[in-house]
């Protein structure tokens, strides 16, 4: 390639990176902004820092019970994230460790379930929380989570680069299965597991659909209804939804960034 | 021997068995026993809790209900239209990114992966706020002139479509891309570096290099991405206001389902057949996708 088609090339593609990097950006930079700023201000649509941030997190505050939304999101997140992960790790060391022709079809099965959307199980799922009492409680939120067929298959798909050398040694040194599983296993595969950390813990925390349906009174909301209804109303004060959805972000933002090392080695290690 | 080996075997199996039954069972109580409910719902009919019978009615129902009919066009639109678009982005930029030469990879990766970070609800809200009549997206194509008047986002059913589109290719293509980073990641690297000494040109290694290459991960990813879009809710829910937009325009199957219950007189029996649909939806699209990439093999 001549000179001047390599730097046409090149020009090209870090023109068209950094396009696609801004505008992937943008609306966090606009979000930032819009925290500082008049709600009159962000529809004008103001690039710059103004100096309504106080008054934005104050009437926030003011709006909004932050500690006990926050603390239910928390809640209901970091429930499902440890529940789905151990249930998951342990069907997918199952499926792999102890193959068998009954427990691949099982497996195949499982998959199917993959294909089927959540809204052919809200309504039965919906009836069944009202018969077991559990409408308005984060249980509801968090139990039809926990078996995941994604994560399973994740898992799975992880083990087959587990060492099987290491469970033979385990095994002959005397060690049960389920301690092979928990001194072996799960601290050999922690990057495994940071990353499916990041993915449940995220679509747990951003889930809103059924705890619109689920969660019907204020003391047990999170903050993705909170934010939701604040933005929905007639005349929204929009440097307060800004404030909201700082907050709503932050924590998977910060899970993201402290983990981003581990889950890009997870990834990888699901493909191999 | 035989008799200890059979042991050996139970032992196995007990042993996987235990380690399979938690996720199991879940599965079995919230997913396989409610979607056999819901079939069974959706041969019923009446209102509230008060269920009947009702054979095929609701079957009937769906070919004469227009609003049934509008969500239905708008969710294969969002499908037809946004899914290959994303799919094609992100492998654009997973093999830009590939390239170990490039200047500042790892802060281009992550711009683009980071709205994967951010909640379905809070960038519809974003997005309901930047896409306004005369907000900030509006007024910078009139400031570079690439339109004479506002773009009416949220108020046109067209516009609202596209608005809608523009949001999921906005959260979802950096998550694709990673999963397409990881695979290339994996291929030897001197594949490329032959191709690139025998003069093949980028745009060749990409479509027959790459995407061959690619192909398991790319049907695995065009099915997720299609169940996602099928079920699309939040976003239409939140950029406008739960009604589905202007005149139905970008309603979907699962807001249109959430409407039947729990904001018009609840009609279960009928929303249930509704959801269905999308379950048909879901089973045929993923069996087409992996006949064609099964197809393609050969």
């Amino acid at each position: 390639m001549s000179g001047f088609g390599r730097f046409a090339a090149m020009a090209a593609t870090y023109g068209f990176l950094g396009l696609m990097a801004f505008l992937s950006v943008f609306p966090f930079i606009w979000m930032a902004l819009g925290a500082t700023n008049s709600s009159i201000d962000i529809i004008k649509g103001k690039l710059l820092p103004g100096a309504a941030f106080a008054a934005n997190v104050g009437n926030f505050f003011t709006l909004v019970n932050v500690p006990l939304v926050f603390w239910n999101s928390a809640k209901i997140a970091i429930l499902a994230t440890v529940l789905t992960l151990a249930v998951s790790s342990l069907a997918g060391y199952g499926f792999e460790m102890f193959r068998s022709r009954r427990r691949e079809r099982v497996y195949r099965a499982m998959l199917l379930t993959l294909m089927i959307p959540f809204a052919a199980l809200m309504i039965p799922l919906f009836i069944m929380m009202g018969k077991a009492g559990l409408i308005n409680t984060h249980l509801a939120v968090v139990l039809p989570s926990i078996g995941s067929a994604f994560v399973i298959f994740y898992f799975r798909q992880s083990t087959k680069a587990f060492p099987s050398e290491l469970r033979d040694a385990a095994k002959v040194d005397g060690l049960k299965e389920w301690q092979i599983f928990l001194f072996i296993y799960v601290p050999v595969m922690r990057s495994t597991y940071a990353a499916a950390f990041v993915i449940v813990f995220m679509t747990a925390w951003n889930n809103y659909l059924w705890p619109l349906i689920v969660l019907q009174t204020n003391e047990t909301k999170t903050i993705t209804l909170v934010i939701s209804s604040l933005a929905s109303a007639y005349y929204p004060d929009y440097g307060v939804v800004m404030v909201g959805t700082i907050l709503a972000t932050l924590p998977t933002l910060a899970v993201f960034f402290f983990m981003q090392r581990q889950f890009v080695q997870g990834m990888l290690g699901s493909v191999k | 021997m035989v008799r200890a080996r059979r042991g050996i075997g139970r032992y196995y199996d007990v042993n996987g068995w235990l380690f399979v039954a938690p996720a199991l069972g879940l599965i079995a109580l919230f997913m396989v026993y409610p979607i056999a409910w819901s079939l069974w719902m959706s041969f019923q009919s009446g209102r509230g809790m008060t269920l009947k019978f009702a054979g095929f009615a609701n079957i009937v129902r769906l070919w004469n209900d227009p609003v049934f009919i509008k969500a239905l066009t708008n969710t294969v639109t969002y499908f037809v239209v946004q899914v290959p678009i994303m799919i094609l982005l992100a492998l654009i930029l997973a093999s830009l990114l590939n390239n170990p030469r490039l200047v500042g990879r790892g802060l281009f990766r992550t711009a683009i992966f980071l709205p994967c970070v951010s909640s379905l609800v809070a960038y519809s809200v974003l997005f309901k706020g930047m896409f306004a009549t005369d907000g900030i997206v509006n007024s910078t194509l009139q400031a570079i002139g690439l339109v004479a008047s506002p773009i009416p986002w949220l108020t046109h059913p067209f516009w609202a479509k596209v608005l809608v589109i523009l949001a999921i290719t906005w959260r979802w293509t950096g998550y694709n891309m990673i999963f397409y980073l990881a695979a290339l990641q994996n291929i030897d690297k001197s594949i490329y570096e032959v191709a690139r000494i025998d003069g093949v040109p980028a745009w060749a290694r990409f479509t027959h290099l790459t995407i061959p290459l690619l192909k398991p991960v790319i049907l695995f990813t065009t099915v997720i991405s299609t169940i996602g879009t099928l079920q699309l809710f939040d976003e239409v829910y939140n950029l406008t206001e739960g009604k589905g937009g202007p005149s139905n325009a970008t309603l979907t199957l699962s807001l249109y389902i959430y409407n039947l219950t729990f904001r018009f007189m609840p009609n279960l029996g009928y929303a249930a057949t509704v959801s269905y649909v999308i379950v048909v939806l879901v089973a045929l699209l993923a069996f087409v996708q992996f006949f064609a990439a099964r197809e393609r093999d050969r």
